[in-house]
């Protein structure tokens, strides 16, 4: 088929060519974007924490005697969770700090002594120093997280200290994420190293593959997490309870019902799965996702609609042309091609137009929000999702002109 | 001639009735996403406090160290006042009113044997908060600067912590408990919930619910009562018992309330001066002209309160509108067109191209209406999925007679211009050409 004739036809209505045009490179732009930012979201949503996330349940349990003893309290409330029927393990952790429940502590760590006197000096944290979230708990927490251990050990009994307000009695050993240990010392093995923290030494003993911050930031920095051995001595109390999946709802009931009982002068401010933590963090993400979506559907039905409804009035308005070609020879199969060769010359102009906008629209997203750079592969992508949507929407009103009889020629419209 | 061309307009819509249905469809799409989203902002971007806004100004003061840590992720420690400062504001008493204040959370125990204590929300703040911000009463009185002075035990309620509380009987000069100390309850406040709430700490939700109590500021600091928000400290040592005396910690916020523009601009002086005088002093670090007085329109813009989503959102809904309008100037310019013979008959007995002009755009205007009515479904139906979201803005998400207006002439305006193209190049058809070829 020569493509000469259709586009000195196309110039007969150029106005409402580049109309369609420019709907098919905006809608590209803006489907291209939307797309690459719900797949980001989609990964962002389902980014893993580490934790064994379907079998744990977490209770936050404020004393409200505030003169009693929170560390023989909080033993005390341990003992009872743990002897619950389904309860596997139980922990408390310290300032409530979950990965993705956003209550989030962090501290400076450096490398090396050297770097950590240096950042003193500067006032700047240096290329060496980082500030991961710190998350600690009494013995068990390794466990009852279900965390996964790469390397190195867990820690000794002996190693636990209780949370305090002076500053000497801080841990000397520590368990740290793999994306920290490779940050803090890309080079060697960090099993065994001492990092400075607050000017004192603590000594790497283990690393686990992942551990997620509470609050996410840049995705470089999403797993910069450190665990320590400290066991948590406040009024305010976290507790994490590993059960088996189906038993949690039960086990949180059960486990409300027996800390109330032990102390009837308590506030419980929680009670929740740690899927509901997961839910609530990225609640947000999971309506833009769905926002998106139906952006995207929208723009492609105004598209397609476009295109159908401007088909069928050319279709109409050339019923007497096709049939005269129809008339000297023209098959019904050069008809539909016609048409269909025409959306492909349409769509395919508006798709690189399209394209560069795409591209455009990301690097002025990027600049006011915080958005990644678009991935190359979006692009093809997008192209062929609209070929496919324009030829989808000329199919109609193309079988229809390809069905227009020789005889029309022969009338007078 | 204005029925006639209605007419002729209906009639045309009529013979393609499934190209008009969706031609109205993309139309009440565009506009009803937009409208959703326009909604949204501007009820987050309103006036909380109309008619008294114009005259209530936030100051800002710089007390940082000047090697002060500059988190990008933290919020601006000096965005609060320390209280030494603070105070000293309050003292020269330059404004009309001014008043210091901060959010806390206290631990509430009913008498009630039913009732389990819980946490309320309320502000600690010094007596002019109630005449600057005019909030209204119940029954009761706010406390008096004596009181202040005294560090008084004494609570204004709102409405709904009284109901609680007291039940039907009366709460004015009882005594409830708050944490560890019980306080005489003098005042009670009737409904008042600016929205955003922009007295309080930018750090917790603005478009949060109306605080339940109000303690006098002296006597919450007597008391080391829990203070909720930002509070940034830079202290060396932390030998004195409470950093929050302290010049070293910022917590407080401060609200003044200027009438004319004189006042106004020598507030702006004063508090330069202030800051130069600290300077001199060497308690501030940083040049004295970091002072600032914000207006309260100004200070909210300052803060940002729109999240970068609902941003996204808005602009993802107006390129939705766009696509739209582009699609309807295509679909209307090929329909009119189309009907070049029918235009060339009425030119050719006499109809000017005004005529064929207005009567196009009748019929795009018809189509513009019917879309705007749609527009204004959609768009109620996404501020009710707007206001099932869990922020804390999602509530404030309705409609009002400003918006629903503003829909309505959107869509009439978007579909007018959409149908200005195609209806301009239908009148340029000539009168006799066409008549010949067919």
């Amino acid at each position: 088929m020569r493509i000469h004739p259709i586009i000195s036809s196309l110039r007969h209505h150029r106005l409402t060519t580049f109309l369609l045009m420019l709907q098919i490179a905006c809608t590209c732009a803006i489907v291209c974007n939307a797309v690459f930012l719900i797949v980001n979201r989609i990964e962002q949503v389902n980014l893993p924490s580490g934790l064994a996330e379907n079998q744990l349940s977490v209770i936050s349990s404020e004393d409200i005697r505030k003169d009693d003893n929170a560390e023989a309290q909080q033993a005390a409330d341990l003992a009872v969770l743990r002897a619950l029927p389904g309860v596997q393990s139980a922990a408390a952790i310290m300032n409530g700090s979950l990965p993705l429940n956003r209550n989030s502590s962090s501290t400076f760590v450096c490398a090396t002594q050297e770097d950590f006197q240096k950042a003193v000096q500067d006032n700047a944290p240096g290329p060496h120093c980082v500030e991961p979230s710190e998350y600690a708990g009494t013995p068990g927490t390794f466990t009852t997280l279900g965390l996964h251990l790469v390397e190195g050990r867990q820690f000794e009994p002996d190693e636990y200290i209780t949370e305090s307000l002076q500053q000497a009695d801080a841990p000397t050993v520590m368990i740290i994420s793999r994306s920290l240990a490779q940050r803090l010392y890309p080079e060697q093995d960090a099993v065994g190293q001492s990092a400075y923290v607050n000017g004192k030494p603590m000594h790497v003993v283990g690393i686990v593959d992942h551990l997620l911050r509470p609050y996410l930031d840049k995705p470089a920095t999403n797993y910069y997490s450190m665990l320590w051995p400290v066991s948590p001595n406040s009024a305010d109390a976290m507790y994490i309870l590993r059960s088996a999946s189906q038993d949690r709802q039960q086990v949180l009931k059960a486990a409300v019902a027996a800390l109330n009982k032990l102390n009837p002068e308590r506030l419980i401010q929680e009670q929740k799965t740690y899927d509901q933590i997961r839910h609530t963090y990225f609640q947000r993400d999971v309506t833009m996702i769905g926002l998106l979506l139906a952006s995207v559907s929208g723009l492609l039905f105004v598209t397609a609609l476009g295109i159908t409804g401007l088909a069928s009035f050319w279709v109409q308005q050339r019923t007497k042309q096709i049939g005269i070609r129809r008339a000297i020879g023209a098959t019904r199969g050069d008809i539909l091609h016609y048409f269909q060769l025409e959306n492909f010359l349409i769509v395919s102009t508006g798709i690189a137009f399209g394209l560069t906008l795409a591209v455009a629209l990301n690097l002025t997203l990027m600049r006011y929000y915080e958005i990644p750079r678009l991935s190359w592969f979006y692009l093809p992508i997008s192209a062929v999702v609209l070929w496919l949507l324009g030829q989808l929407a000329i199919l109609n009103p193309a079988l229809r002109a390809a069905s227009v009889s020789p005889v029309t020629a022969t009338r007078n419209v | 001639m204005f029925s006639y061309y209605l007419n002729l307009a209906l009639r045309s819509l009529k013979r393609n009735p499934v190209l008009t249905a969706l031609m109205v469809l993309a139309i009440g799409l565009g506009i009803g996403a937009s409208m959703t989203m326009i909604t949204v902002l501007h009820v987050m971007s309103g006036d909380p406090i109309p008619g008294r806004s114009a005259q209530l100004f936030y100051p800002h003061l710089d007390p940082l160290p000047s090697n002060y840590g500059n988190n990008p992720h933290a919020p601006d420690a000096s965005a609060d006042f320390t209280w030494v400062d603070a105070m000293a504001l309050l003292q020269a008493h330059r404004a009309e009113h001014q008043a210091a204040m901060s959010g806390g959370a206290l631990l509430v125990r009913p008498s009630q044997m039913d009732l389990q204590p819980f946490y309320a929300d309320g502000r600690y703040t010094t007596p002019d908060f109630f005449s600057m911000f005019g909030m209204p009463f119940m029954s009761g009185r706010a406390w008096s600067q004596q009181e202040e002075d005294a560090k008084a035990r004494v609570v204004v309620l709102s409405n709904d912590l009284a109901q609680k509380l007291c039940g039907g009987k009366t709460c004015i000069g009882q005594e409830v408990r708050f944490g560890d100390n019980d306080f005489r309850v003098i005042g009670i406040t009737d409904n008042w919930n600016p929205q955003p709430q922009f007295y309080s700490d930018d750090t917790g939700d603005l478009f949060s619910d109306p605080d339940q109590f109000f303690l006098p500021l002296s006597t919450a600091v007597d008391l080391k009562l829990g203070v909720s928000g930002n509070q940034s400290s830079w202290c060396k040592n932390s030998s004195t018992d409470d950093e929050r005396t302290s010049g070293c910690m910022t917590w407080l916020q401060v609200w003044v309330q200027l009438k004319n523009q004189e006042q106004v601009s020598a507030y702006r002086q004063f508090l330069v001066n202030y800051s130069a005088q600290q300077k001199a002093l060497g308690r501030f670090q940083r040049p004295a002209t970091n002072a600032k007085l914000y207006s309260l329109m100004g200070w909210l813009a300052h803060q940002n309160l729109v999240p970068t989503d609902i941003k996204l959102q808005l602009w993802l809904a107006v390129g939705f509108l766009f696509v739209c309008m582009v699609n309807i100037v295509a679909l209307l310019l090929a329909k009119f067109l189309r009907r070049s013979s029918e235009i060339s008959v009425r030119r050719a007995m006499g109809a000017g191209q005004r005529d064929i002009f207005i009567q196009f755009s009748i019929e795009s205007a018809i189509i513009g209406l019917a879309g705007g009515a749609l527009g204004l479904g959609i768009a109620e139906l996404g501020l009710w999925s707007v206001r099932q979201r869990p922020d804390d803005y999602a509530r404030l998400a309705q409609m009002d007679v400003s918006m629903l207006l503003s829909t309505l002439v959107l869509a009439l305006f978007a579909s007018v211009l959409a149908g200005m193209l195609p209806a301009w190049r239908a009148c340029r058809v000539p009168p006799a050409s066409l008549l010949k070829t067919q």
